[in-house]
């Protein structure tokens, strides 16, 4: 238990001393979206009735940052130790495979939130979207970043150099996540990509997390919520097969 | 009593390559153990499979009789491994390197131990150093830090002096023997053939996955018959002695001797010669020795007929 303890502290640190650039830095980046496309979209467009636009963009922004840094985060992480052999160090102990991804899983969940925390504040500042339903929004939040984290595992660990991981980042994440309904409800698409989207668990991840703020949503919160458990139970199964044969870090 | 390091028929291939072949080894509680071997030869390999950083084709590998994969935990609780590579977190100081190393191993308040290994091994005054502002040398000593932080009874070492001052060298082996004395297994590899000569109580070598000699240090040493001479010489080395040397420059040779009793005929030949003895002085065979002959030994047996 310590083993976990220890390590998810090893972790949460790694994320402090690199402030600048893994929990500032995607604020900013966000921030920038937000500015710019509330700009341009916020006389055109009414997603829900007597919801300004700005306020419907603000959730998506906020769960994408989640996604995205909680991916990031133990990818990098666990990336970055391999090139520099420090991973070693947890290797040569005692630490089980499900300390492992419970520790890298939970830190990455944490940086998910405050990334995600600094972004609703500072996006409080152009609209206030309603805060239905906190819980939902906690849930998703941590359900959304848990499962991207796993996933950041499985990439950071197949991944030997950082074009590959950086590969992993714009031809998965960035696509999924930009046609999960961020930026617009999928009513809005035409047919075919509706129909597509509902095999986008993003999409289910954005929505859950939407809901919890507006109390409406394009599909049930309760759909969501299995699609999202169930991505989720599926995506660490893998990651603790993965971690317990030793894939690629103990060759 | 159970042995400290018990290996079985193991074998790792990577590919077409045997880079542990069938190994055998028993390393009992308390020992000084050498594994001796050219590049290559698989000493790091082995302990790769030891410390669970590698995982076995087959056979067995135990530590304190704990299976090394189906009771991990409990085996790496009792290892304690310096890798051959400088390896750092590049985040911390030298002090949080060691507090979190010591709570992998489950150790929370270690701090009383943290600081006499810093003390041992000179880093006291870089407690609070980031890693990456130390030189190569002590970023060693933070790496053999970091595997004594839970006091293991087994000690591994892949090359710890490779590329360190001799200072270093001596308060290392200063506070490695002292473990020793006080009941730590310790497993060693090493360039340095003299080191492993004055440290080791028994020594393995390896060649190309497979061990080709294991003994006492003392019996390895005197298995070389013979001596050597090394001699300086006022003129040329009779031709009849040329296929008895070593090592040259100028007119300083080295010469191979089969026994004690093959130094009077030389000292007649040089005699005849007319060439005079300037300086002599006479050398027990050393580990070197033994590793180039073993080494040249295995060569021939592995080679077809
Ligand atoms: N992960 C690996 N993949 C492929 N070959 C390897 C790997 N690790 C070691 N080897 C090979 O195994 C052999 C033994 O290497 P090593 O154990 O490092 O030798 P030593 O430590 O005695 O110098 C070498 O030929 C090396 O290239
Ligand atoms: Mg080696």
């Amino acid at each position: 238990m310590l083993s976990f303890y220890t390590l998810l502290c090893k972790e949460v640190l790694r994320v402090q001393k690199v402030a600048f650039q893994t929990l500032l830095s995607p604020i900013l980046t966000a921030l920038l979206y937000l500015l710019i496309f509330s700009h341009v979209l916020e006389q055109h467009v009414e997603v829900y009735p007597g919801v300004r636009y700005t306020a419907f963009l603000i959730p998506g922004l906020v769960m994408m940052t989640v996604l995205q840094n909680a991916f990031a985060n133990s990818s990098s992480s666990l990336i970055q130790s391999k090139i520099t052999g420090g991973i070693v160090f947890v290797l040569l102990a005692p630490v089980t495979y499900w300390e492992f991804f419970l520790a890298y899983v939970t830190a990455s969940v944490v940086r998910g939130l405050a990334v995600g925390a600094g972004v609703y504040l500072a996006a409080l500042w152009f609209a206030q979207p309603p805060l239905q339903f906190p819980l939902w929004i906690l849930l998703f939040a941590v359900l959304g970043s848990a499962l991207l984290a796993s996933l950041g595992v499985v990439a950071g660990i197949w991944s030997e150099k950082f074009d590959q991981l950086a590969g992993f980042q714009n031809f998965i994440i960035m696509p999924l996540t930009f046609l999960s309904g961020v930026f617009y409800s999928i009513h809005s698409l035409p047919a075919f990509w509706q129909e597509l989207s509902r095999f986008n668990p993003f999409f289910y991840m954005i929505d859950g997390f939407r809901y919890g703020f507006f109390g409406a949503s394009d599909v049930s919160p309760w759909l969501s919520l299995a699609v999202v458990s169930g991505c989720l139970l599926g995506m660490a199964g893998f990651t603790l097969a993965l971690l317990k044969s030793g894939y690629k870090l103990r060759l | 009593m159970l042995p400290a390091v018990d290996v079985r028929k193991v074998r790792k291939h990577y590919g077409n390559l045997r880079a542990v072949d069938d190994v055998d080894l028993r390393i009992e509680q308390g020992e000084f153990f050498g594994l001796l071997g050219p590049n290559g030869a698989g000493k790091t390999t082995l302990i790769n499979l030891l410390a669970g950083l590698a995982l076995p084709d087959g056979g067995q590998v135990s530590v304190m009789g704990y299976d090394v994969v189906r009771q991990y935990r409990n085996s790496r609780m009792l290892l304690g491994v310096v890798p051959q590579e400088l390896v750092f977190d590049p985040f911390f100081t030298v002090r949080e390197t060691l507090r979190l190393q010591s709570g992998y191993f489950g150790l929370r308040r270690n701090d009383a131990w943290i600081d006499e290994v810093m003390h041992h091994l000179d880093l006291s005054d870089k407690a609070d150093f980031n890693m990456r502002r130390l030189s190569g040398g002590m970023k060693r000593r933070v790496l053999v830090a970091q595997a004594l932080a839970h006091k293991p009874p087994v000690i591994v070492l892949d090359e710890p002096t490779a590329g360190v001052d001799v200072e270093l060298r001596r308060s290392l082996w200063r506070f490695i023997r002292q473990l020793n004395r006080d009941g730590h297994t310790v497993l060693l590899t090493t360039h340095y053939l003299e080191e492993a000569e004055a440290l080791c109580g028994r020594i393995a070598m390896l060649k190309q996955g497979k061990v080709v000699a294991l003994d006492s240090t003392q019996n390895l040493v005197g298995s070389v018959p013979g001596c050597r001479v090394r001699l300086r010489l006022s003129g040329g080395l009779p031709a009849a002695l040329l296929p008895r040397v070593v090592e040259r420059a100028d007119n300083d040779y080295l010469l191979a001797l089969p026994s004690y009793q093959a130094l009077e005929p030389l000292l007649a030949e040089l005699r005849e010669a007319g060439v005079a003895v300037l300086e002599m002085s006479v050398q027990q065979p050393d580990l070197e020795d033994v590793f180039l002959r073993v080494m040249k030994v295995a060569h021939e047996a592995a080679r077809p007929c």
